[in-house]
Formats: C-alpha cells, sequence, structure tokens
C-alpha cells in the first residue's frame, strides 16, 4: 500500500480578484518509508499539495488517499504527523508538555506519555531540556521539539512545511542530517517542502519539481549516489551530489520561462 | 581564529549558553523593575505632597481668579486642609460622641464592606463577560449581534439605571428569600465590570495564530481540547489587564451605586455624609476619599496577585 496517493488533483481559490488557481493535474504516489521532497518557486503550490494530504484544505478535484483511507480519515486517526516553518510550540508549555501534547489531547495515560516523551526527546537529543520553556531555547531546538512532537503519535508519514527555513544555515545542515536519521529510524515516509536544492538533494529519496501558474509537477528525480545510500555529511561533498544538484537545478529552470527562478535557492 | 571556535558543537547544545544569559539577565532585570516601579511610586505621591503644600503656601487666599472665573481653588484650611491634618484626622474619633470609633476604622470598614460588594459584582462580571466572549469565538454571527450592543451597553449612563435595578430588586422574593439592596449595587458594579473583561476575553480566545488552530486541527481535536489546551491558556494574557480594568471599574461602579441607591455601609455613603460635614471638619471629609483610593489599589493589586500565580501563561507576552 502506498503512503500517499493523488490522483488528478485540482485546487482553486475564489479570491476577489478572481479564481486563482493553485494546482492543476496533480498525480503523485509516494511509497511507504520514502522520503520525497517538493520543490519549487513561491506560488508553485508545493505548501498547498501538502495542505491538500493533511486534510488543511480540500481539493477541488481529483482525489487524495493517504494510506489506502480519505485524508480526514487519516488525520482522525493521527496517521501523520506535521511541522511547519515555525516551530509553533505553546509558550506556556514546558518542552516536555509540548511534545506530549497530541498524546494528552488523545487522552494518553499519564505513565505512556512520560515514557513516550522520554523516548522522543531522547530521540532529537533534547533529554535535558524536557523542563525549560520554548523562550528559553534556540530556533534549532525549538524546531527540534517540533520534530518531536509530529513523531509523537507513531505516525507513518510526515509532513514538514519548510521546517528548517527560518535556521541559520550552520544549524539547517545539522538539522537535516538528524531529521535524515529519525526518518531512517521511524521507518516513516515523509513530504518535505522546501525550496532549497541542497536540502532537497541531501533528503530525498526522489525529488519532485513543481512550476507554478497554475501548480503543475514537471519533474521526478530519483536521487541516486554513486554507491553510497546514507545521509551523512560527507554525502555533501561527494561528486554525484552535486550531479543531483545540477539535475534538480536543471529541471527547475526548464519549468520557467525564464533562466531567474524565483523563491528557488540554490546555495 | 581559535580552533573551539569552529569546532562542532553536540546535537543538543547550540545556543544553550546564551539562553541561560538571557535568564539571569531576565531574572535581574526583574527584580531592579520592581523596586524602581516602587520608588517611582513614591515619589509620585511626594511630588503630589509637594504640589498641594506648595500651592497652599504661596497662592493667594482665594485662589487664581481670571476676571470672575476662578481657575485655581482657594487655599484656605476649608478648602486644602494641610496633608498633615488630613492624615492626623484619621487618628481621630468620628465624632465627638462617647465611643465614637477612629476615623480610619470607620473608613477601613466601611471600605471593606464596598470591596465586598465590589468583588461580587466583579464575580458576575467575569462570568457575564467571559460567557458573552466565548459565545462571541464560537459563533461568528454572535459576535456581530453582541459586539455592537455591548459596546452601546457603556454608552448608557449607569446612574440612569441605580433606581432602576434598585426597584426591581425590591420587588424580587423567591420563597422566603428577598433581594437585599447591596445585591442592586453588587449588579450595577458588574456592568461596569463585565465590559473590559468580555472585550479582553474576546481579543484572548480569538489570539491563537492560525498555524496553532490549524496544529490542532491535525491532532483531531474537538472545540472544548481547544479550547481548554489553546484558546484558554492564549488568552491570559489578554485577560489579565482586562481584569485588573474590569476590578477598577466594580469599585467605581460599586460607589456611584451605594450613592446613587443611598445603600447605608459602604464607602459611597461615607463620602456624602462626610463631605456635608466638611464646613465644619474640613479635613474629615478626605478620609473616605483616602479610603477610596486604597480601596481602588487593593482590587486592582488583587488581580495582579492572580498574575503572579498565571506567570507561566504569560511567557508568549516577552516572545
Amino acid at each position: 500500500m502506498n503512503a500517499v496517493t493523488i490522483s488528478g488533483v485540482g485546487k482553486t481559490f475564489d479570491t476577489k480578484e478572481g479564481t486563482t488557481v493553485a494546482l492543476e493535474g496533480i498525480d503523485l504516489t509516494i511509497a511507504e518509508g520514502e522520503f520525497v521532497s517538493l520543490i519549487g518557486p513561491s506560488g508553485c503550490g508545493k505548501s498547498t499539495l501538502m495542505r491538500l494530504v493533511a486534510d488543511l484544505e480540500q481539493p477541488t478535484t481529483g482525489s487524495i488517499e493517504v494510506f489506502g483511507k480519505t485524508p480526514d480519515r487519516a488525520r482522525r486517526d493521527q496517521d501523520y504527523g506535521i511541522a511547519f516553518q515555525q516551530a509553533g510550540l505553546l509558550p506556556w508549555r514546558t518542552v516536555a508538555e509540548n511534545v506530549g501534547l497530541p498524546l494528552e489531547i488523545h487522552k494518553t495515560g499519564k505513565a505512556e506519555r512520560t515514557a513516550r516523551v522520554a523516548e522522543l526527546l531522547e530521540l532529537v537529543g533534547l533529554s535535558d531540556f524536557g523542563g525549560r520553556y520554548p523562550d528559553q531555547l534556540s530556533g534549532g531546538m525549538q524546531q527540534r521539539v517540533a520534530i518531536a512532537r509530529a513523531l509523537a503519535e507513531r505516525p507513518r508519514l510526515l509532513l514538514m512545511d519548510e521546517p528548517f527555513g527560518a535556521l541559520d544555515e550552520m544549524t539547517r545542515e545539522r538539522m537535516q542530517g538528524e531529521l535524515a536519521r529519525i526518518a531512517g529510524e521511524t521507518g516513516a515516509a515523509v513530504v518535505f517542502v522546501t525550496h532549497s536544492i541542497p536540502e532537497a538533494v541531501f533528503l530525498s529519496d526522489r525529488v519532485v519539481v513543481m512550476s507554478p501558474r497554475p501548480g503543475r509537477i514537471t519533474d521526478a528525480l530519483t536521487m541516486s549516489f554513486a554507491g553510497k545510500t546514507g545521509r551523512e555529511e560527507g554525502l555533501r561533498e561527494q561528486a554525484s551530489f552535486f550531479e543531483m544538484v545540477t539535475a534538480v537545478r536543471e529541471a527547475l529552470h526548464q519549468g520557467s520561462p525564464t533562466t531567474a527562478v524565483r523563491g528557488v535557492e540554490t546555495r | 581564529m581559535s580552533t573551539t571556535s569552529v569546532a562542532p558543537a553536540p546535537p543538543g547544545t547550540e545556543g544553550q549558553d546564551a539562553p541561560r544569559a538571557a535568564a539571569r539577565r531576565r531574572s535581574g532585570g526583574r527584580g531592579r523593575r520592581t523596586a524602581a516601579a516602587w520608588g517611582w511610586g513614591a515619589l509620585g505621591i511626594l511630588v503630589l505632597v509637594v504640589v498641594w503644600e506648595g500651592y497652599k503656601a504661596l497662592a493667594p487666599e482665594d485662589g487664581v481668579l481670571i476676571g470672575d472665573l476662578r481657575v485655581l481653588p482657594r487655599t484656605t484650611d476649608l478648602a486644602m486642609p494641610h496633608v498633615w491634618e488630613m492624615l492626623g484626622r484619621l487618628g481621630e474619633p468620628v465624632t465627638r460622641a462617647e465611643g465614637s470609633p477612629l476615623l480610619w476604622a470607620a473608613v477601613a470598614l466601611a471600605a471593606l464592606t464596598t470591596l465586598g460588594i465590589a468583588a461580587a459584582g466583579w464575580l458576575v462580571g467575569l462570568v457575564v463577560g467571559v460567557g458573552f466572549a466565548l459565545i462571541m469565538q464560537r459563533w461568528r454571527l454572535a459576535e456581530w449581534g453582541l459586539k455592537p450592543w455591548i459596546l452601546v451597553s457603556q454608552a448608557v449612563p449607569l446612574i440612569a439605571f441605580a433606581p432602576v435595578v434598585k426597584s426591581w430588586g425590591s420587588r424580587v422574593e423567591i420563597g422566603s428569600w428577598e433581594w437585599p439592596d447591596w445585591l442592586s449595587v453588587a449588579v450595577i458594579a458588574s456592568y461596569l465590570a463585565f465590559f473590559p473583561i468580555a472585550v479582553g476575553a474576546l481579543a484572548g480566545l480569538q489570539s491563537p495564530a492560525r498555524r496553532d488552530v490549524e496544529l490542532f486541527r491535525t491532532y483531531a481535536a474537538g472545540y472544548w481540547s481547544t479550547l481548554l489546551k489553546l484558546r484558554l491558556p492564549a488568552a491570559v494574557p489578554y485577560l489579565l489587564p482586562a481584569l485588573r480594568l474590569g476590578a477598577a471599574n466594580a469599585v467605581v461602579g460599586a460607589i456611584v451605586a451605594e450613592v446613587s441607591t443611598g445603600l447605608q455601609g459602604g464607602i459611597g455613603r461615607l463620602l456624602i455624609q462626610f463631605a456635608g460635614q466638611a464646613s465644619g471638619d474640613p479635613a474629615k471629609a478626605w478620609g473616605p476619599i483616602f479610603g477610596a483610593i486604597v480601596l481602588g489599589l487593593v482590587a486592582a493589586g488583587s488581580v495582579a496577585l492572580l498574575g503572579l500565580i498565571l506567570k507561566n501563561y504569560r511567557r508568549g507576552e516577552a516572545a
């Protein structure tokens, strides 16, 4: 069974200026445990596509299945965990209480909750920070808490909307390494929205390239690095990594009439 | 450049020292700020005393007149008693009659009575205000329908209501229970108190970012768990100033309602009564005025204590 099956999906928004076509004719399947990045310039609908999978928006046409269920059912069954660009932690809750929030809402017993939270904090390397409040953490640490929270219900699918977009480059690369490890350990499929090419290449099994107005999928590139499957830091310096970066960049540029692709970071 | 500064930090330690230092700065700064606040408060009172006595000493006895219009008050002992006379009068008996209590004790008792009535009014205002806010947050239509009426309610002068509420109250009788007069005063106090609470609570309940609301939606959280775990905690920083305003309003409402319904025992009654005796005993009239000021401060201060208890919910204010 696929984690996500998107068939013939279109999405239009009614605005004061008229109807905007955000997405058109989207077909995409994501296998269980697969790491897929959605990349494209601003306004190509990559976030919207993720929000459709999360049941935060409804598609205008076509259908979406998440583990063979409707997105609504999958959301109610907590089949996915989600993280946004802003960590979005509740400032009045400690780190541990923030991570345990979904468990608390779903009435998980206290003992089980405490154990699970400890496990999650260990996973994201924040075991010593459970009693801190979000305003006492750096941006990178807050984002780790958000990832731990997204994993609380052991989802088989992780939806991430530019989760490292607000972080500095150094922290960002370290977080990418952490996420690759976590995704490997949990075996969850990941839909990762980004506009950083190296980030997409480093993390993904497959990079889905999108173009704007209307948002369409123009290409899907399977990442293969000569003889390497792991996502170690060394990968960033391999020739095959640069080849993949170039391939994604070219795919992005083909989808756009101008050579300068706005909103895409090529660093 | 030293090598240590470029060595990668182990996971989970980035920026660890910076927040700690910030926390130190914050706690140190808070203590100093509290001391400074008290200092400024004391200085303010001192300035007031100096201005009062300075004007009394320097200005002409008949006040400052432009043509026939007196723009500044007379400085006679009748119009402006000395500060020490006003304070000294508090330590003397209310009347010359045998067994008369000291003025400060009488004022304190009256102030406590009024405080109790105002507190009852504040509680009613809290329930009504938060109730309105919950209804308006839940249903957009209710917000459109109710908000204009809530705003208009405050344009109606309180004085106009007092006799009506009192006469309605006097007709209420449930079994052996009769509507006490103080309850009319409390109802009028609540009429003033509910307004800032309703407005503040609504702003607070609506304050969570769309991102937070959507997060709760992805958890398939229902209305009640979103309310209890997101909206109410997020409303605390909005509610606290609203509750403080509500407390001050309840005190003003209670005093004004006491005066206009003629309720005995409270500070409002004392204000009128002693003002009537001011020609013979000018310092005495200032006793209940000081009492009313302290009453307002105590009411607002009690709410500030509530803020201390809920301080973790105010962390968002700094961010």
